[in-house]
């Protein structure tokens, strides 16, 4: 899994391995610090010798110099290092992404890649630029202090040493114990969010019902379930500072009696016991070692866990990185659609493979260049699910779908989609402007092939009235405009392409019945040689169709026109009676 | 380290995400990660107010407060004890030992003395963290609980003027700053006060000039730290609104990742996003970097301290320069400057430790602030007096009733006396105005009125006014001019829970609860019983689909409901406003994204409930309103046409166009 991602390290490795490097400068800087302060007191003020003072002062400053050196070039190359990192993995998932189909995005779901490339990837990020701060940090602190201490007196390194194992011990039990819970705590937290979730968003249900005290007194349970939660965990957690203090105290105490032993030989400031010579300096400066020891097993511990709450994230960011697209450009492909006739033969079709059920059934149809097809059945009936095999959004699981009598998986997937226009039932703007908006279509359209696609598709009055035209700021989202004027800039957008054919796939739904009549009319006459497909709920949409396709279940039940559907078919004619009853707007 | 003062160029994503209300929520939310507390900390400054009110939350446990102030006072104290016990060693032992005066078993008794007070000090410690886990989360807790309480008495209003990300985020980001505040900022202030005191005392014991020099030295590095700070916090800004653009062109993008897709814009979209990306690379590799550099300059700033502290202490011994302490004047010895040394270094350290601290304390002080704020949001206001209760009726005499008896009656005090006026669910209103802010009035001289069992039926546009009229007859907002009358009795003056309780809603945003299908329909009536429930849902027409969940009734939803079709979301919330049995509902009917035949299941359910009840409903398919008693419709907050449906068709206005699909509805 770390290799996956350090894969994405890329350029900014070589800042990676120099901050290590230089963090390795700086601790050996740091180490002798101590030690030379040792001998400044050691030497200098026992003896009250200035010059030796001040020389010795002058080394402490070029060490300070030299270390604070190392320390600001790691910080400059550990946060390249770190957002270097981040950009490069961020970069890498997208670029993965627009490779995905359908049904990659289907499998992992817009909200959970979203979280991907955001929150992951800050996750991730603040765990590396800590572990190449940290990670060689700590260690090498651990292991000078340990070298220093060893050098001071072996003794006391046998006391440190034997100090670490006991405080790993510690945190591994304590860690063990308290993870649990905080995964609990984080499971109720979401709930606890749920809750707020709910009442903000449902407040009208909230006050309609006039259930203020009974969601206070469930939020108040809630909130009591976390609290004990977190003071067990945080109980426990407790008993890491008193251990660390108390091995700390232990080590000193330890160390002070053995120093003292040491150095209580001949005279009052150095001894010599079997060979080794310690002054009070070096068991002040032994002291300090045994701290950073210490310190530096507090970071390890960081780093860590840091590691660990950050694996699920991590975990994730692979998930992408390593997803193989369901559908790849085929070698050798075709680079040109010959008409806009469309095939299906034998078509059955699941969205996975474990999936119960096909959602398409033998599906065989036969539609011809240029002819307009109308497509009707109700919710979950895989209207949806027929056209999106056209341009090759999904691959069919058995039998074949052709455009212009050569199979789909045969094309090139950029030549297939520019001659397949489709309008999704989820139509969506983004924020720009509508004249960049509509060239998504086709990056090079000029001014008058844009007025032309919205002459078509009924939008060009209503741009024409708004303060910018064709400027007017899209908002996110294109809130700023109404559900019709969405669809019909859609529908514009999807024109520009100059399809062989095109799928609108109940793409004028907020669109009144008179305007939708006109988008019609002027597909008839304007593009007669372009195939059209449109998914509808309203019969008037599809009534005057060449052919119209009924679907059930993921079958298609009948094809035909109109009269001959109203003639044999009772589904159709079932809709059909609801609207026309219903009044919806078309019985007239 | 200068810093960029021009405008930096922006890219095209930050150009169409950068400054958008979206990307603000991103952050809010937190999905930018910790950055984002850096950039809130720009330009805020210390609110004694705020800090006064978390401060009260501490004082709710006195006794907890109180054993950690003393526990922390021991540790204080025995880590002077440790930081001084090296030099008592040497000094009153070990040279002693070396002069032969003094023993080993002496140096045991005093390491084990020592050994004592040390686990003292551990003692306390553990004390104080486990008793303290309690006040950190029992203030969580209140702070939480306290929120919620309040936000559940906040107006409608509220809810529509505030951005449900920031609402939000009180509970999330704003509560865990505080959280932070509380468990580790303060108790490391007090400590770090405590044991600066000390120090200060101390040193100034050993040498005043000494002291100064410290002092100058600090305010030096004071200086300096200032400086990376402010340009890491610019850098944070500059990192975060490049950050929020980022997010919100990712958010938007792969939202509509299908539609890039369809369309083959997958290369200009990577071009745009690697645009984007690398800009942002620049800001926060600058941000990190600055953050990173505090660290090693403080730590090494320290050192040279202690040089310049050695160097000059033994310049001062040596040329015999006349010590000052505040005790009098003293010679200054070498011993003394070494312990000074060491003292100075704890002093540095500490004050350190506070300036860190004190950012910390800005950013909660800002979350802090956030979370007041919405405690010190008025409450709806509820002045009325009037009351619902059960009531019987005898020789045309009302009376209340203690015992459920399924009718109601409104209790008014006239004067003295008290009225009861039978619940019937006649509604009016007359020359009624309102805007949601005064400027803008949105609803004009409105004039209606429903009898009991009557059906009215609002049409038009999206704007046009519809649901503003519903949300005024159940006071989630006040008009500005007019009256509104139930049963003849002014809404104003109705208590508004028993003012809602009278009505029922039914809303086209469905709003269900996590729990299960039985607890969600029982929302409306708490105490109904099984088959209360079971009825609810028949009269609704869910039944049916409910009996073939695996689970039936006991199928858990979460609040997005998002293992159910909306259609049957719809029915669910049709069951639970049936269980209310209300004598007036509203209903806004939101059917566009059902198909026909699940909306006709949705229409019977919607009928039934209507039956002998006032209803005020708001149509989108014409198809439902034919059958009403009246029918109004809007235009720009205006009634421009109203009748029955046989006398709209026959006056071939609006409605009539509406209704022969010759305008958009939507």
């Amino acid at each position: 899994m770390i290799r996956t991602l350090l894969k994405s390290l890329r350029e900014y490795g070589k800042s990676a391995v120099l901050t290590m490097l230089v963090m390795t400068g700086e601790v050996l800087m740091e180490t002798l610090i101590p030690y030379t302060m040792a001998q400044l007191i050691d030497q200098g003020f026992a003896e009250g010798n200035l010059p030796f003072i001040v020389k010795t002062g002058l080394v402490l400053v070029l060490y300070a110099l030299v270390s604070m050196a190392f320390g600001s070039l790691g910080s400059l190359l550990g946060a390249r290092a770190g957002t270097g990192f981040a950009k490069n993995l961020r970069g890498d998932m997208y670029h993965r992404i627009q490779a995905f189909s359908f049904a990659n995005i289907d499998r992992f779901s817009t909200s959970s890649i979203i979280t991907r490339l955001t929150t992951d990837v800050t996750n991730v990020q603040n765990a590396f630029t800590m572990s190449i701060r940290m990670a060689v940090r700590t260690p090498m602190t651990l292991i000078f202090s340990i070298v220093m201490t060893t050098f001071i007196s072996w003794k006391f390194a046998v006391v440190t040493a034997l100090a670490v194992p006991v405080l790993i011990t510690a945190f591994v039990i304590l860690g063990r114990k308290v993870f649990p819970i905080f995964m609990r705590v984080f499971k109720k937290y979401d709930r606890l969010n749920a809750d707020v979730q709910e009442n903000v968003r449902g407040i009208r249900v909230v006050k309609s019902f006039v259930r203020e005290t009974y969601e206070e007194d469930k939020f108040r349970k809630t909130s009591g379930e976390i609290y004990s939660d977190f003071v067990t965990a945080e109980r426990i957690m407790a008993w890491l500072n008193p251990v660390m203090m108390g091995t700390s105290y232990i080590m000193m105490l330890a160390i002070a009696f053995i120093g003292a032993y040491l150095i209580v030989g001949k005279d009052a400031t150095t001894v010599s016991i079997m060979g080794e010579t310690v002054t009070t300096g070096l068991l002040n400066s032994a002291l300090s070692y045994t701290m950073q020891i210490l310190m530096s097993c507090m970071g390890l511990s960081m780093v860590v866990i840091m590691i660990i709450m950050s694996r699920e994230s991590m975990r994730r960011i692979c998930e992408i990185l390593k997803e193989e697209p369901a559908i790849r450009n085929p070698e050798d492909p075709v680079m040109e659609v010959a008409d806009g006739s469309i095939t299906f033969k034998d078509v059955n079709f699941r969205y996975s493979e474990s999936a119960e059920r096909n959602s398409l059934e033998d599906v065989d149809l036969e539609i011809p260049s240029g002819a307009t097809v109308g497509i009707i059945g109700s919710t979950g009936s895989s209207k949806t699910t027929l056209v999106q095999l056209i341009p090759r959004l999904y691959d069919v699981s058995e039998g074949q779908v052709s455009v212009g009598h050569v199979d789909v998986r045969a094309y090139d997937l950029k030549t297939l989609r520019d001659a397949v226009s489709m309008v999704l039932q989820k139509n969506l703007l983004f924020a720009g402007t509508i004249r960049e908006n509509l060239r998504w279509g086709n990056e090079h359209a000029t001014d008058e092939e844009i007025r032309e696609a919205c002459r078509l598709a009924a939008c060009d009055e209503f741009i024409a009235n708004m303060p910018d035209g064709y400027d007017t700021f899209i908002e996110q989202g294109g809130s700023n405009v109404s559900g019709g004027q969405r669809q019909r800039l859609c529908i514009a957008r999807a024109l520009l392409k100059k399809p062989k054919v095109l799928i609108l796939d109940d793409s004028t739904s907020a669109v009144d019945t008179a305007t939708d009549a006109r988008i019609r009319k002027s597909f008839r006459e304007v593009i007669p040689e372009t195939t059209k497909l449109i998914i509808a709920q309203r019969i008037a949409s599809v009534r005057e169709a060449d052919m119209i396709i009924v679907m059930d279940n993921g079958r298609v039940i009948d094809v035909g026109d109109h009269d001959a559907l109203m003639g044999r078919c009772a589904v159709y004619r079932e809709v059909y009676d609801s609207q026309v009853k219903g009044g919806d707007g078309d019985a007239a | 380290m200068r810093h960029e003062q021009s405008e930096p160029v922006l890219t095209s994503v930050e150009r169409r995400y950068g400054s958008s209300e979206h990307s603000k929520e991103l952050q809010r939310r937190g999905a930018v990660g910790r950055g984002a507390r850096g950039m809130r900390m720009a330009g805020q400054k210390l609110d004694v107010g705020v800090l006064k009110r978390a401060v009260a939350y501490l004082f709710r446990y006195k006794a907890r407060c109180a054993l950690a102030v003393v526990c922390m006072l021991v540790n204080a104290g025995v880590s002077v004890v440790a930081a001084r016990f090296i030099g008592t060693l040497i000094d009153d032992y070990i040279a002693p030992m070396a002069a032969g005066a003094v023993d080993v078993p002496v140096l045991l008794s005093y390491i084990l003395r020592l050994a004592a007070v040390f686990a003292v000090g551990v003692a306390a410690m553990f004390i104080n963290s486990r008793s303290f886990a309690k006040v950190t989360q029992g203030i969580l807790r209140d702070i939480r609980n306290d929120m919620f309480a309040h936000m559940e008495t906040l107006p409608v209003r509220y809810f529509d003027s505030n951005t449900f990300g920031d609402i939000m985020s009180h509970y999330t980001n704003d509560t865990d700053t505080l959280r932070q505040l509380i468990s580790q900022t303060i108790p490391n202030m007090f400590s770090a006060a405590v044991s600066m005191t000390a120090t200060l005392v101390t040193m100034l014991l050993t040498s005043v000039w000494l002291t100064l020099f410290v002092i100058v030295f600090i305010v030096l590095m004071t200086m300096v730290t200032t400086r990376i700070g402010g340009a890491s916090g610019r850098y944070f800004v500059a990192q975060q609104r490049k950050l929020g653009a980022l997010n919100g062109f990712i958010e938007e993008m792969i939202n509509g990742q299908k539609v890039v897709k369809v369309f083959n814009h997958e290369e200009k979209a990577m071009e745009e996003f690697d645009e984007a990306n690398e800009s942002l690379f620049g800001a926060a590799r600058k941000a990190n970097a600055f953050g990173a550099l505090m660290g090693p300059i403080m730590n090494n700033m320290g050192h040279l301290q202690y040089v310049l502290i050695a160097v000059l202490g033994a310049m001062f011994v040596s040329l015999g320069l006349q010590n000052l302490t505040i005790t009098g004047i003293a010679a200054l010895t070498l011993g003394n400057v070494v312990a000074f040394l060491q003292l100075s270094r704890n002093f540095t350290q500490t004050v350190n430790n506070i300036a860190q601290q004190m950012s910390a304390i800005v950013m909660a002080m800002a979350g802090a602030k956030r979370v007041f704020d919405l405690m010190d949001e008025a409450p709806e206001v509820n002045e009325g007096a009037v009351t619902l209760v059960n009531s019987t009726e005898e020789d045309g005499v009302i009376r209340e009733s203690e015992a459920r008896t399924g009718t109601w009656a409104w209790k008014v005090r006239i004067g003295g006396e008290t009225v009861y006026i039978p619940l019937k669910g006649d509604v009016r209103m007359s020359h009624v105005d309102f805007g949601y802010v005064p400027e803008k009035e949105v609803l004009h001289d409105i004039t209606l009125y429903a009898e009991p069992g009557q059906k009215v039926a609002f049409v038009g546009a999206t704007g046009a006014g519809k649901t503003t009229i519903t949300n005024l007859i159940n006071r989630f907002y006040d008009i500005q001019n007019g009256d509104i009358t139930y049963d003849g009795i002014p809404v104003r003056d109705i208590r508004k829970e028993d003012l809602r309780r009278s009505l029922g809603m039914v809303l086209q945003d469905v709003n269900l609860f996590s729990g299960t299908i039985r607890e969600n329909i029982r929302y409306g009536k708490l105490e109904a019983t099984d088959e209360e429930v079971e009825a609810a849902a028949k009269l609704a027409n869910a039944h049916d689909f409910i009996t073939r969940l695996p689970e039936g009734y006991d199928t858990v939803i979460d609040g997005s409901g998002s293992s159910l079709s909306q259609g049957q979301r719809q029915l669910i919330s049709i069951a639970r406003a049936a269980i209310a049995d209300p004598p007036v509902m509203i209903l806004d009917e939101a059917t566009s994204s059902i198909d026909t035949r699940t909306e006709a299941i949705v229409q019977r359910g919607m009928d039934s409930l209507m039956e002998g009840r006032t209803v005020f409903v708001i149509a989108h398919r014409l198809s439902t309103v034919r059958n009403a008693d009246v029918i109004m419709v809007l235009e720009h907050g205006t009634i421009i046409e109203r009748g029955t449906h046989d006398q709209l068709i026959a006056a071939k206005g609006k409605y009539y166009r509406l209704y022969t699909g010759a305008f958009e509805l939507e």
